[in-house]
Parts: structure tokens; sequence; C-alpha cells
């Protein structure tokens, strides 16, 4: 019976035998199926889910497409369990996936705090749709951008990925597989249900393009190792998967560096904490993904991220053509922040605008980092309905002072 | 085999590193911190007593437990591979476990309100499936560790500190449950019967597919407070008195099985499980991929 003995690696054979299952090299998928091709190049080899619109298309593929690769595909009772087999299979050595969207997300968040708090490598798809609750399940939202980050009680860090495009569905759950076993912890594909049913084309990345971050062991004999002890300057501990003789413990109470509990220590809950916080917060530099276009000379700008970008680069590009000095920041690394790339525009630019699918989540974050001579808007826009071009060249050509434009709400 | 019950603190008995069984334990952790005539620690017992008779190396074990005095029992004090989780999910995360690991053996361990009150979708799920976990589930008849709650297997009738008047909800019958949804074995014991206890883990544990053994368990600081029972004798008492063995049960009527704890082995079957059907599905794919 198969099952990785250690940890799973990405050789050309193996790479070439996925390719032969995806098939063509071009080809024309929804953004919910190129998230299970990233995943399957990524060395995916478990996926546990529970059907949910508008993420199911992720889980359907790779119940077709795992077995033929040797994987194993679980259809859970629910997004508590799935997320829970997730982190189950991640210790078992392999590279492990789920994909759901907002309801199914609120369900998970207990246990994305204990992959946190357990440093469990998995990567979680999350397909927003319209909330809260059960909401608009087939509208696409950008509602969960601050439950991503403070959805699990307690202090800690998470890693997230804003594509806006198919062929980027699979680049960003292939870099977020690598992403997790280099931090040892979660990391968070925010797709909307635009961004993951539209169809584009994609291309297969080539081998010699995919980076591939193979889970680092421990090189100490298991009487001297300590799971949950910091090594080096990266903070990220090596992980010793288990049946592999290191009989290591794992739990989600606070934990000395052998993993064994220690519940009432202030300064080892500190130590702890603190650690599992900077891992990320150090690499915030190499965490920081954007796309930046017109920014040289903008006055005004626009930040934004996921299928809002689409229309809002082609916002900016109208207001180039009449002459207005407009630039475009796109998010892709969400979360850690990119604090520094927004704190340097807010400096150069008057105004920025927000356009959101949500009742402004971002916004806030921006608001924190540029200085008051930078006027900060939010552009709502729910019910599932991304925004228009011309909704945005307007937003970023309005004073704030000015009267609100009619139907939108000033957050 | 030295499997005590004592009503005093066993401070000394983690000093005994001779004990035959002492190798099995995470020596930093001890002394356990169950309470003063806990069940857990007879549980604990039995359990290394059937890995020790099993000569199941502890290398070749994954223990996954809950939240709850009993998920203490392996965790941390079993040394094996031991992923403690959140509260009702041990199932769950197991199912991962084997999934991906299935030479290993994946044992779960934890309590009525883990397991069979938050945790109960995952439990008739697992069962279901018969994946090829051991489940041990340790029933207390309340939420011990928050100080003694009613939980759903709290006798009706019963004071517990949620329910000070009396408990008017019906216990859930969980070794019959699972028996119900589709487990390849299915026993009940209390720890009065150490012996057929240990006899009965060790079988769970060998036995291909999902085994599960309810494990009824004294709890005489939080559960027996209310009910005025407060020390571990005052239970094997009343476990020794109000246990049938399911033979006999089987000849009664439902009246006159209440308040009665029935023992033994409820069901055995040979249904395949599901991680090696799960497989034989990849070996199929695989054959005509090319």
């Amino acid at each position: 019976m198969p099952g990785p003995a250690g940890v799973v690696q990405m050789d050309k054979a193996s790479y070439e035998q996925i390719c032969r299952i995806l098939g063509e090299k071009r080809s024309f998928l929804q953004g919910d199926v190129a998230c299970a091709y990233g995943a399957l190049l990524a060395g995916c080899d478990f996926f546990a889910g529970y059907p949910i619109t508008p993420a199911t298309e992720t889980a359907e593929t790779l119940a077709r497409l795992m077995p033929r690769l040797g994987g194993a595909f679980v259809q859970m009772e629910d997004e508590i369990a799935s997320i829970a087999a997730v982190i189950g299979a991640s210790w078992a050595g392999s590279r492990s996936l789920t994909a759901t969207s907002g309801p199914g997300f609120s369900l998970m968040q207990e246990n994305i705090g204990y992959a946190c708090m357990s440093e469990t490598p998995c990567v979680i798809v999350n397909v927003q749709r319209s909330g809260p609750s059960t909401g608009q399940p087939t509208e696409p939202a950008q509602g969960d951008m601050m439950q991503t980050r403070w959805g699990s009680h307690g202090d800690y860090e998470i890693i997230a990925l804003a594509p806006n495009s198919v062929q980027e569905c699979l680049d960003m759950t292939l870099l977020a597989f690598n992403l997790a076993e280099e931090y040892r912890n979660p990391v968070v594909v925010l797709t909307d249900g635009e961004v993951g049913h539209m169809r584009e084309k994609v291309i297969l990345p080539e081998y010699d393009e995919i980076a591939f971050t193979a889970r680092r062991q421990p090189t100490v004999a298991p009487a001297d190792y300590l799971p949950f002890q910091s090594v080096d300057e990266s903070l990220v501990p090596p992980m010793a998967t288990f049946g592999t003789a290191y009989r290591t413990y794992v739990t989600g109470l606070t934990h000395k560096e052998s993993g064994l509990p220690t519940t009432d220590d202030a300064v080892a809950h500190t130590r702890l904490i603190t650690r599992l916080v900077e891992k990320i917060t150090r690499h915030r530099v190499e965490l920081t993904r954007v796309e930046e276009q017109f920014l040289d000379d903008a006055e005004v700008a626009v930040i934004v991220y996921g299928i809002t970008s689409r229309v809002a680069l082609n916002a900016v590009r109208t207001l180039r053509q009449q002459g207005v000095k407009a630039g475009y920041l796109r998010l892709i690394g969400i979360w850690p922040f990119p604090e520094e790339k927004v704190r340097q525009l807010g400096e150069r630019v008057s105004r920025i605008i927000v356009p959101e699918m949500n009742l402004g989540q971002l916004v806030h974050r921006i608001r924190e980092l540029v200085p008051d001579s930078c006027q900060v808007s939010a552009l709502p826009s729910i019910g599932g309905r991304v925004h228009l071009p011309a909704e945005i060249s307007s937003a970023l050509m309005t004073d704030r002072k000015s009267p609100e434009p009619e139907g939108q709400h000033h957050v | 085999m030295k499997l005590s019950q004592t009503e005093t603190p066993p401070e000394d008995c983690c000093e005994d590193s001779n004990h035959r069984l002492h190798k099995y334990l995470r020596q930093e952790t001890l002394p356990t911190t169950f309470c003063v005539g806990c069940g857990c620690g007879t549980v604990l017992g039995a359990f290394a007593q059937a890995v020790d008779e099993l000569s199941l190396p502890p290398e070749e074990i994954v223990m996954v437990t809950g939240i709850g005095c009993s998920s203490w029992i392996p965790s941390p004090y079993f040394k094996a591979d031991t992923l403690h989780t959140t509260h009702g999910r041990a199932l769950a995360f197991a199912t991962g476990v084997k999934v991906m690991l299935p030479r290993m053996k994946v044992i779960v361990i934890a309590g009525d309100g883990d397991i069979a009150g938050i945790g109960g979708n995952h439990l008739i799920h697992a069962a279901r499936r018969n994946i090829d976990l051991t489940v041990f589930m340790v029933n207390n008849w309340n939420y011990g560790m928050t100080g003694g709650q009613m939980s759903p297997t709290t006798p009706q009738g019963a004071l517990t500190t949620t329910s000070p008047y009396h408990n008017v909800e019906p216990p859930l019958k969980a070794a019959e449950l699972v028996a119900a949804a589709g487990a390849n074995y299915v026993s009940r014991w209390t720890t009065y019967h150490v012996f057929p206890l240990a006899e009965a883990m060790q079988y769970a544990i060998s036995k291909k597919g999902f085994s599960f053994v309810e494990i009824i368990a004294q709890c005489p600081v939080s559960y027996g407070k209310m009910v005025n029972m407060r020390s571990g004798s005052d239970f094997l008492n009343l476990y020794r008195d109000t246990s049938i063995r399911i033979e006999q049960a089987r000849e009664l009527s439902e009246e006159e099985l209440v308040d009665k704890i029935v023992v033994g082995k409820l069901v055995e079957r040979d249904a395949e499980e599901y991680v090696t059907k799960l497989y034989q599905v990849n070996s199929e794919q695989s054959a005509h991929k090319e």
C-alpha cells in the first residue's frame, strides 16, 4: 500500500507523470481547477474537503486526478473534519490541501489556529463568496480578508495570497505549498467566486520553473531533537513527521521546545508566541508580493487585490489616456501585510482609493500605514457585483470632501 | 502484571523504573496529573499492558487525542508520536494520519464529552467508513476537566453542576451507536474489569477496521462530588454490582436493563476497511492511466 515514508519530493519523473495526467501544456480552465493543478504540481498528495459552492470544482478535480497519481482524496463529513484531516496528513509527511468557501472557512478557524500553534504546513484555498452566513453562495466577494488574519482566537500570523487570474490560481497555489513548508505554517489562497469560476488560458510551468521546497528534517538523533526549537535565524524548526521514530509530541496547548505542555508559564508562552509571530513578520520583505504599474509619477493611486484589480487596472489605464497621473498597486501577498510598499506609496500620492468587494477591510490596514497627508477612501461593492472601471476612475478623481457618488457608502 | 487501583496518590510509582511497562511512558511527565481515585491511570496501565502483550513497538504507533482528562492518558504520558488535537476532532485528525501512514497503528484515546459529545458526528462517520483506527472512549459520565458538568453520557436523573436539580436527558449509548454505524469491533468494559479490559484493548488494536472500546471509568472528584461518591472504590463497587455480561443482557427487557452497565463484545465483523479500499481505487486507476 502506498503512502509516503518520509517527505514528498518532486523529481523530474514525478513532474512528467503529473503533466501527463494534466494533459495539454496550454489549456482553458476554471480558477478552481487551476488551484487543483497548482496543488498537484506542488507535490500535493492529500486532499480532504467538503462540497461547497463556489469551491467544489477543486475537490471534484482532485477526486478525479489524485488517485491516478497515487495520492489520497478524502471527502470528510464537514469542514472542521476536513482541515483536521489535512493537519493530520501533514504530520504523516504529506503535502495537504483543503478548499472551501466562507461558511466552511468559518468552521475551520479553530483548527487553523491549531495549525499555527503546532506549526503544521498545510494549504487552504478559500474561494470567497458573499456573506455573512449563507449569504449569496454563487456570488463572489472579498469578505474574508480580515477573517483570514484574525479568524482564530489568540495571537498568530498567517500567510495569504490573492490571485487575480486563473493562471495565478495555479501559480499561487503551487507557491502556497512551498511557503507552507518553508515557514511551517498554514497558507491561505484567497480567491473568490469570480476568479474561481471564470475560465482563462493556463500554461503549465516547466519543470525548471517550479521551485520545490521540501520539508526540513531534523539532523539530530531522536533523543536530541526538540520539535519546537528554532535552530537558526529563520526561527522555523525542522519537522520530524510521524512514523520516523522521533516519537514527536504535538499539542495545541502552550508548549516547551520539547513539545510538552506548559500551561501556566507566562515566560514560556511569550517565548513561543513571539517566535511563531516573528518567524513570519521577520520575513515580511521576502513575503511581499505586489504588482506595481504607473506608480513612478503617480499623484493618485488605487490599492487593489483579487478580481477587482482587473477592472482597476482598466480604470487606471483610461485615466492615463486622459492625462491623469493615476497609479496601480496590486497586493498579491495579503498577509503578512506588505507594509513598506503601502507606506511608501502613501508618502508619494495625495489620494488612495481602495476598491474592495466588502464594506471596507484592508482599507483600515492601509489607513494605519499612510501619513495624514494622503486621503484614503474605501470603495465598497457588495452583493456579488464586481466594480465597474468607471466607478474606480471616478473615485480616483473625486476629492474625499466632495459628496459621495450615489449608492456608495463612505467607510 | 501490576495494575493497582490505589486510593492514595501513587507518588512513588514513577520511581519504579524497573516496572516492565515503565518504558512506555514519558518519564519527564510523571507523576500524572490525574486526581486521587481517577480511572485514567487504570486505563493507561491497561493500554500499556495491551501494547506490551502485542510486542508492538511504540515507534509504530501514532496516538491521537482530543481535549479533556482522558485525552491526557496518552498525551503526554505514553511515549509515541502524539497529536493532541482540538476538542472533539481527534478522529478527523486521525483519519488524515491513517490515510497517509497506513503502516502505523493509529490509536485514539479520549473522553465521552470529546468523542460522543462535540465530536459525535466524526464518530459516526469514522465508524461508517470503517477506517482502521482504534478508539478507546473513556466514559466518566461527565465533563471532568471543567469541573463536573453533565455530558451526553450522564445518567438520567444524575446531579451535575449543570444539572443541579437532576439531569432530564437520557444518556447516549455510544457503543451501540458505533456498532450500528458499521464498526468492525465494539466492546464495553469498566475499570473494575481490568483484565478483560486490557484483553479487549489488545484485541481492538489488532483488529482491522474501526474498533471501539467504551471504557466506563470513575471520576470521583468532579462527578462524584455531586452524587456523593467521593472515592474511586465507590465507583468500582457500583460497576461490579451493576454490570452485566452482554450474553445475559440479551435475555432481559429494556426495563430490566435500566441502570445496568452492559459489558462485553457488542459486535465483531470483518468488513473491508476504508484505507485499503481507497488505495485499491488508486491501483485500478494507475493500471489504465498510461
